[in-house]
Formats: C-alpha cells, sequence, structure tokens
C-alpha cells in the first residue's frame, strides 16, 4: 500500500530519509573526563577541554568508541577499523572550540540494515548509510534575561552518534517505525537511553516529494524533532506543503527547517545560499581511530539477544503470534519482564513454555499493560512484579480460581501489590470444583426457572449461557466453569 | 663572586650541587638583570615571588639530595605555556587579563625538577612570526648590536623573548615552541642554542595552539649541554595530548660524547639557494670541514620537493591556526568588544577584529580560504600530500645519512621594518627551518659565527625521528670546533 499525497491535479510519493542524533551512554564526555548526567546546575560538569580553555586538548573515550561499534553491530553494518575525527568548524555562542569534532570522510561505521515493523505484520528494510561520532554542542538559553542569552556547557562535548539512514522510507508511518526500531535497538545494547524528552534522542529528517516514477525532488531538511510523534507530523505537513508548491508552479529550495508542533507547521531556518561551509578537516590533535578484529569481536560477543532475533524466538518456538510477540520486544524492559513472568510461571506450574506462553502474553499485554497505560505508569515501576503475576496465572492453570476470579484478584494486586494468594485466601475466592455443592445450585436454578428450561428443549440451545450465568452468579463466580458445564448440559438435555 | 648571570646552566647545577652558591643567590642576580631589562621588553610579566618561592624549595630539595639537572635554574617561559594563576595571552589582546587555572605539562615537568620561573617571554602573537614585530606588547630587541651601530635588531621569532632573554644573561634558560623555525631562526639571530625534538617528544597539553601537526616545545639555551639538561626536563610521554609519543626520554647530556666518527652527514644540495650571503655559504662549508675533521664522512644528498616546503607549510599551517584560533570569540574569557544592540555576530566581529593584529588575521584569512568548498582539494589536500613527499625526501634521505647540516636561516638578524611590510620576504625566513617542520623531525641551530658587522649566524643539525641524541652530539662537536665566544654588550644594563 503506497503512501501517496493527493495534490489537486496528481498524487505525490514522498522520500524521507533520517538522521538520528542519540546520545551515547558513558560516564564521562567523548573527549573530555566530565560527566555526562542529565540534568545537572548549568556549567557544573564542564572541564577546561569542553569549555575549549587555551591549549586544552582532546582526548578520545574509548568507550565511546565501543559503543558506537556495537551499535554498528547490532544493525549489521560495516565497522571500519580506521575512522578519522574532522573538525566541523563554524561559530556558535554555545560550540566553545569554534568548531564540532565530528567525523566525515571515514565514519566508524558504514552501511547496515534496519527492518522496520510496519502495521499487519509487515516488514521492511532500511538502508543505514553510515554512524560516526561526534561532540554535542552546548546549550543556549534565550529566555533567561531581556537582552542576554546564557550559555550552559554541561551538554557540550557530550557524545553522540549520528545514524545516518538512506531515503528509503516513503510515508510517515514508516519514519515513525523506523526511529522505533533504532530506538528499540541502541536501548537494547545500553548505546543510548533513547530518551527523546530529554534530549538524548533527536532527528533531522529529510524529506522530498516526486510524482510517481519521476526522478528524486529537492529535499527538505526538518532540524531537531524531539518526539516520533512530531517526525510523523514534520513529514505529513512538510510533504504538503511542497506539493502545493509544486502544484502551483513553484519550485522546492533546498533550505533546513524547523518543525512547529503548536501551529502545526515547518519554517525556514536557513536557505541552501545561507548554508554554512564547514570547513571539514582531520583534527590534528586526534589521531585516527584504530581497531583490530578482537576488539570488535569482543564488542560482538556483549551484545544480548536482539529484538528482531528475539521476536522470532517468541513466535517459533513460544508459537505467540506476530502482533504479541511484536509488542512484547519493542521495549527490552517488556521483553524482560515477559522472560521473567514465563520462567516464573513454568517453574511453580511445571507446565512447557510453549502451552503457557500465549497465556502469559495475554495477561501482560492486556491486564498489565491496560492497567499501567490508565495509571500512567511504565513496565519499569509496575505494581505488580513478574513472579507476584506469574503465581497469579499459576492459580488459573491450576483450577484454584477462575480466569473471571483472576481479573478481581489482579485488579487488587495492582491497586496494592500484595501475592494473589494472600487476597484469594482472605477473600475467600478458591474456585468450587466441588460437584456436589455446584450440582445442589444446578437443580434449584433448573426449578426456579422453567420456562427457560422448556425454551431451551425446544431447540433454542442460546439459553444455555444464560444457565452458567445463573450458576455463576449463584457461586459469586468460584464455580468451576468447566464443571458447571459437564453438569449443566445432560441435566437441560433431560 | 662573578656574575652568577653568565653561568651557564651545567656550571651551576654543579656549584649548587657542591654548595658553593644557592639557588636563591643565583635566582636574585637574574631578578635584577630581569629588571634591568625593561628596554629589551623580553618579559610581558615578570613573576619575581614565585620565583624566590621556587628557588627556596630548590635550595631544600638540593640540601636533601633530591637534585635534579634543572633544579636551581632561574629560566624564563614562553607566553604560549599556560602557568597556573599567571598572564599567558601568546602575546595577543583576544587574551586580555587571561589566567589559566592549569600549568602546561611542559612548564610542570620543569617546576616538579625544581626549576625557578621568572617569568613569561615576549612572543610574536600566537607564535605567528619571524622577528617578533607581531606581539601585542611591542617588539622584543635582540641583544646584539652591529658593530659600532646603536641601532636596533630584530631577534628573529616567534620566539623573540625566549632567546633575548638567554643572549642578554636575563634568564639561563628558556622554554620556546617551534611551529616552523619559531626556536632555530631566533636562535642564530641571537647567538644562542635553540633545540626543537621530534614531533609528539613533549606534550602540546597547556601549550596555546597555532598549528597542531606543527607546534612542538624546545627549548634555548646559551650551549650545547644546557640544551641537553633542559630537554630532558621538558620531554616526556603525556597522556593529556594523543600526539605525544610514548617513549623513553634519553638521557640527552649523555650523547655529548664528542665522538662522530664514522658518521654520516648529508649535505643537501637545494638547500644552495641562489642569492643567499656569501657569508652564510662560507659558513656553512666551515661547519662541513670542522665535522670532517672530527672524523665524519660528508655526502651531498637531494631533498628534490624543498622547493614546495613553504608554500605548503604557508597553506597547513594558517589552516589550523584558523580553526585553532576560532576559540577566541569573546564568549568565555579575555577580550570582548559589544557593540550597542549588537547580536552575537556583531559581538564576534568586534571582538576579534579588535583582539587580533594584522598578521594573524591574514593568516587566519588564508587559513580559512584554504579550506573553504571548492578551494580545500586545491590548496590544503594538495598541501597535506606535498607535505607527505617532503617527509618522504627525508626517510629516504635518512637511510644513507645520520644527520643532516643545513644553514639556520638565509640571513643574518635584520632591522626593524625591514620585512615587516612584506609578508613573503619575512616568510622566507623560515625557509630552511620548515622542510623539518613538515616531516616532525628534530633539528638544532648551534652559533657558528658572526657576519661581517658581527652579528651571529648558526648552523642547523637536523637528525632522524626519536634520534635527539645525534643531533645534540653533532651539534656538540659542532659548538665545539667553531669556538663561538662572542658576546653582546650589555648596553641595556
Amino acid at each position: 500500500m503506497t503512501y501517496l499525497i493527493q495534490g489537486a491535479k496528481d498524487d505525490f510519493e514522498v522520500v524521507i530519509g533520517l538522521e538520528i542524533h542519540a546520545q551515547v551512554t558513558s560516564k564521562a564526555k567523548l573527549f573530555s573526563g566530565a560527566s555526562t548526567e542529565f540534568g545537572a546546575e548549568p556549567n557544573s560538569q564542564v572541564s577546561l577541554v569542553d569549555a575549549a580553555m587555551p591549549g586544552m586538548l582532546p582526548t578520545v573515550n574509548a568507550e565511546c568508541i565501543r559503543q558506537g561499534v556495537r551499535t554498528g553491530l547490532a544493525m549489521g553494518a560495516q565497522i571500519n577499523k580506521f575512522s578519522v575525527f574532522d573538525r566541523k568548524n563554524y561559530f556558535y555562542a554555545d560550540l566553545p572550540q569554534g568548531y564540532q569534532i565530528s567525523q566525515f570522510s571515514h565514519p566508524i561505521v558504514g552501511e547496515g540494515v534496519v527492518k522496520l515493523d510496519l502495521e499487519g505484520g509487515r516488514t521492511k528494510d532500511v538502508g543505514v548509510e553510515r554512524i560516526h561520532l561526534e561532540q554535542d554542542a552546548g546549550k543556549s538559553m534565550h529566555d533567561q534575561h531581556p537582552q542576554l542569552t546564557y550559555v550552559d556547557l554541561n551538554r557540550s562535548g557530550v557524545a553522540l552518534m549520528e545514524i545516518v539512514s538512506k531515503p528509503d522510507m516513503a510515508s510517515p508511518e514508516e519514519a515513525g517505525a523506523y526511529v522505533t526500531k533504532i530506538r528499540s535497538i541502541v536501548r537494547y545494547i545500553g548505546a543510548c537511553d533513547g530518551n527523546m524528552e530529554q534530549g538524548s534522542m533527536r532527528a533531522d529528517v529529510n524529506v522530498s516529494v516526486r510524482r510517481a516514477g519521476e526522478p528524486l525532488g529537492t529535499r527538505c531538511e526538518i532540524k531537531n524533532v524531539n518526539s516520533i510523534r512530531f517526525v510523523r507530523q514534520a513529514i505529513e505537513v512538510e510533504a504538503r506543503r511542497q506539493v502545493d508548491i509544486i502544484e502551483e508552479g513553484g519550485s522546492i529550495d533546498q533550505e533546513t527547517r524547523l518543525f512547529d508542533p503548536v501551529k502545526g507547521e515547518t519554517r525556514s531556518m536557513r536557505s541552501k545560499e545561507e548554508a554554512h561551509d564547514y570547513r571539514y578537516f582531520p583534527d590534528p590533535d586526534l589521531l585516527p581511530v584504530e581497531f583490530d578484529d578482537a576488539f570488535i569481536d569482543a564488542a560482538r560477543d556483549s551484545l544480548p539477544e536482539l529484538p528482531d532475533t528475539k521476536k522470532a524466538r517468541f513466535m517459533e518456538s513460544l508459537g505467540l503470534n506476530e502482533y504479541t510477540a511484536s509488542v512484547l520486544v519493542a521495549e527490552k524492559e517488556q521483553a524482560d519482564f515477559f522472560e521473567a513472568l514465563l520462567n516464573a510461571l513454568v517453574a511453580t506450574s511445571k507446565s512447557d513454555p510453549a502451552k503457557v506462553a500465549s497465556k502469559a502474553a495475554n495477561w501482560l499485554t492486556g491486564d498489565l499493560f491496560g492497567a499501567l497505560n490508565k495509571a500512567g505508569k511504565t513496565i519499569a515501576d509496575t505494581p505488580v512484579s513478574a513472579s507476584q503475576g506469574a503465581a497469579l496465572l499459576a492459580l488459573v492453570e491450576d483450577g484454584t480460581i477462575s480466569g473471571r476470579i483472576a481479573k478481581d484478584v489482579f485488579e487488587i494486586m495492582f491497586e496494592t501489590g500484595k501475592d494473589a494468594e494472600a487476597i484469594v485466601e482472605e477473600k475467600g475466592l478458591k474456585q468450587v470444583s466441588d460437584t456436589g455443592a455446584i450440582e445442589a445450585i444446578i437443580d434449584e436454578i433448573i426449578a426456579g426457572n422453567q420456562g427457560q428450561v422448556e425454551q431451551y428443549r425446544a431447540g433454542k440451545t442460546k439459553l444455555m449461557g444464560f444457565f452458567v450465568g445463573q450458576v455463576m452468579k449463584a457461586t459469586q463466580g468460584k464455580a468451576n466453569p468447566g464443571v458447571v458445564n459437564q453438569l449443566l448440559k445432560p441435566k437441560l438435555d433431560g | 663572586m662573578t656574575d652568577l648571570t653568565k653561568l651557564k646552566i651545567a656550571e651551576a647545577r654543579d656549584l649548587l650541587a657542591k654548595g658553593d652558591i644557592s639557588s636563591r643567590e643565583l635566582t636574585e642576580a637574574h631578578i635584577e638583570a630581569v629588571d634591568a631589562a625593561d628596554g629589551l621588553n623580553v618579559f610581558v610579566a615578570k613573576t619575581p615571588e614565585t620565583a624566590l618561592r621556587h628557588a627556596d624549595a630548590a635550595d631544600a630539595k638540593i640540601k636533601a639530595g633530591d637534585a635534579k639537572g634543572m633544579t636551581g635554574i632561574p629560566v624564563g617561559v614562553k607566553d604560549l605555556y599556560a602557568t597556573k594563576g599567571v598572564h599567558t595571552q601568546a602575546c595577543s589582546h583576544i587574551l586580555d587579563g587571561f589566567k589559566p587555572e592549569y600549568e602546561s605539562t611542559v612548564t610542570q615537568n620543569l617546576w616538579n625538577d625544581g626549576a625557578v620561573m621568572l617569568g613569561k617571554l615576549n612572543m610574536d602573537e600566537f607564535a605567528m612570526g619571524s622577528s617578533n614585530e607581531n606581539s601585542c606588547y611591542g617588539p622584543v630587541k635582540n641583544p646584539w648590536r652591529a658593530k659600532g651601530s646603536n641601532s636596533d635588531f630584530v631577534p628573529g621569532g616567534s620566539s623573540g623573548g625566549s632567546v633575548a632573554s638567554v643572549a642578554g644573561y636575563i634568564a639561563m634558560g628558556a622554554t620556546a615552541s617551534d611551529t616552523g623555525g619559531s626556536i632555530r631562526q631566533p636562535a642564530s639571530f641571537t647567538g644562542t642554542f635553540g633545540f626543537k625534538p621530534t614531533y609528539g617528544r613533549c606534550s602540546r597539553y597547556g601549550m596555546v595552539a597555532f598549528a597542531s601537526s606543527l607546534d612542538q616545545a624546545g627549548t634555548i639555551t646559551r650551549d650545547v649541554r644546557d640544551g641537553a639538561i633542559m630537554m630532558e626536563s621538558i620531554a616526556g610521554f603525556d597522556a593529556k595530548d594523543s600526539t605525544s609519543v610514548d617513549l623513553p626520554v634519553p638521557n640527552f647530556e649523555a650523547a655529548l660524547t664528542g665522538d662522530i666518527r664514522g658518521m654520516k652527514i648529508g649535505i643537501p644540495q637545494e638547500y644552495h639557494l641562489a642569492g643567499m650571503p656569501g657569508e652564510i655559504e662560507a659558513l656553512w662549508h666551515k661547519g662541513i670541514e670542522w665535522l670532517k675533521a672530527a672524523g665524519a664522512e660528508v655526502v651531498d644528498i637531494n631533498l628534490a620537493h624543498t622547493k614546495y616546503a613553504l608554500p605548503a607549510y604557508y597553506i597547513v599551517a594558517p589552516a589550523e591556526a584558523s580553526s585553532n584560533l576560532a576559540r577566541y570569540d569573546g564568549v568565555r574569557y579575555g577580550l570582548r568588544e559589544n557593540t550597542d544592540g549588537g547580536g552575537l555576530d556583531d559581538m564576534y566581529y568586534t571582538t576579534r577584529a579588535a583582539g587580533f593584529g594584522e598578521e594573524v588575521k591574514r593568516r587566519v584569512m588564508i587559513g580559512t580560504y584554504v579550506l573553504s568548498a571548492g578551494y580545500y582539494d586545491a590548496y590544503y589536500l594538495k598541501a597535506q600530500k606535498v607535505r607527505q613527499l617532503i617527509a618522504n625526501d627525508f626517510k629516504a634521505v635518512f637511510k644513507k645519512v645520520d644527520a643532516i647540516l643545513t644553514p639556520t636561516a638565509p640571513s643574518a638578524a635584520f632591522a626593524f621594518g625591514e620585512k615587516s611590510d612584506d609578508p613573503l620576504a619575512m616568510y622566507l625566513n623560515d625557509v630552511f627551518t620548515v622542510p623539518a617542520s613538515l616531516a616532525g623531525l628534530p633539528g638544532a641551530s648551534v652559533p657558528a659565527g658572526l657576519d661581517k658587522d658581527g652579528l651571529p649566524l648558526g648552523l642547523q643539525v637536523l637528525g632522524k625521528p626519536w634520534d635527539e641524541e645525534t643531533v645534540f652530539k653533532v651539534s656538540g662537536v659542532l659548538e665545539e670546533a667553531a669556538g663561538f665566544s662572542a658576546e653582546p654588550e650589555l648596553w641595556w644594563r
């Protein structure tokens, strides 16, 4: 299904490429020992190097190199054993050196591929052009003083990975799925915390449009988009803007634009003529980055199971359906929770993982995720732990409580954090499987509802549900539904 | 007691060790010399209190039997070395008032060894210049004057304050820095021994950067032995400089055996410049004869790409400088010029226009140009290729010879204003020193004679990478043979 923008005359395709800036998870900055912790007092995490004091020199933080390599490996990309740090020269108040140390001609990671998970279980491969390491700039604060701009250099020098895609995406959904997938991968491997609100991840979005079959159109770059939703919105409005211009006989200027989510529009930041000439050249303060196969092997060995592999395993060996598997692996914390839940359930109920996996997954994605969502919480601060969840499911498995009762028990667990067994015990919710007791109740109900019994016997067998409901009502839901069915049918059938 | 300022470092070291003099006496004598030399404009910041504190600590160190070669020796520090809490401006207005909170590794090494800081020395702004006429504090005067003349000469540059302080018996030694010849050329102009080690031998941490791939710390001393002592103190690997190299520092003084028998010395034919004064050619020949007489074998060599060295240097060095000097923007330290109602760009324009001198502006503009889109390949990239060819020339030649002998500079010291209006004539001063800088080689300038006017001339010795010892050894033999004993009159005292 192709995403098309309908113009007044023609339909247009959209071509999208993304540059994702992901802050490397490391204690220290890319070229200095200063801390990278978020939220510190302004200018409290600035080394002499970060402030570009005269005579200060950068030295590479090996951990950032390792994380760059791990990220490349996680995207099946080519790892370059020789890479070079270049200077990207431009003036700005929050760029103390007057240049950003980045990688231009020789990035640390070359081409790779990312698999997008799209609606309806479709997937699509999007090419990664390159990944390079670079320094972040500081932050200019224009809102602290009526005339002056203040500068916070805490972020100055923090390591970023710039992950550059090929222009392989053709819809806002695909672009959103791409950012989701990149975020998922870097979070799985611990190379970036993926926190877009705190600016740990942001995207520059390149958008162009063309009529089907035409060559690529002129692109505009939308800078610093900081949520997946905004990525999608920005593409929609920018593509529409470009189509309108073209249909009115105009042409697209190559330029850098900003997305304003409040007004829902993109605005020009600077044109091609105003574009900086960055005067890249190799940074003479730094040697080329070189490492051997052993370094790459060690980085590869340190990678956890990645989302695509995990999803395939969930489907193949646990029998989960595609949708559920996708939901579970999307966030590493969710997948980890699921595996802990399943392991605990298998251990307590002594059952085959494949037999209980779907039940566990359904409970997790339905009951727990639903409750978390409602409460505005995430899996990280769930009041019901994986082992508590497993204990609840085990009670259903061994017939102690019914699935219906389990939902009530879960609600109490979610509110109080108590264990399932304790709640069941306390409230007397154990399922009744005693055939004698149930039979007595059935007899009473049949006796008291003769009209319905006759209709049933006259062929209106749908009334079976009515009788089951009456029994459950009479037992406050504690009757074992299997036993009720077993006993009820012969009695009704007479 | 004789004038303590006339002592060489090695002599003072021995007297200090024997207890014949104290560092305090030695330092007080030099503080007096510093104050007497205001007319030379050598120091841009004096630190007598620090000097006396260092001296007392040194005396204690000597008493404790903990002395090193530089313990108790009063030295001057070129203004581009960061010295904690002390004026550090690379003699530029743009760093007005700047006092770093950190110490350069080179000076820290000196203080760790017990050396005594007299103050900060004048230099060409950001080490850009060959005459010390580009300092925001005004030029340094060469202690040497022509025979029977009262007119002043430039000391060479950029380490003009360093050489004048040592030649004028104001400091016993001085730190200097060499990017294209800033140690060797001024040493030649002042009858001092200037030593630039292999690129990577000394840490650049805390040195105000001019051209990072060329800048290298070095020393100015009165003779070769003093140079060996001081170099050993400042050299060494430093993890804070990625381009410093982790090699042990040899005992350079031990290399001064005087024995160069069987050694092969190369004479590059391309260094015979048309129009060079005959007396420089003649001095070069004398040098050749001295080395031959000492038992070395002298062979003609070719360094085919020599003529491209100066143009390549004046692309690479300004390119790096244009980027290195971008941090002087008025935002965080040093000079800030604000215009009424002006924005950030206005602040940049006015600050940098007011803060940088003409030569610095020229080089920032050249450097910006050669890195610009559309010119990068034709200039910067090509210059880097030429640089590689020049390094290859040396590499090939050093398979056949142990060291190279050339003149240090194509002229003796010249008068103020003589070349300052003609940048190209000024740049030609570096014609013999720049090729070795581009190749990162160790080199020295040895005082070897006087020209017809009685001004000093030096000979340059170049060695293989990391073979500073041979450079010292050959320099020692030249020094011995030249018997250079002339002294400037102390006219300013």
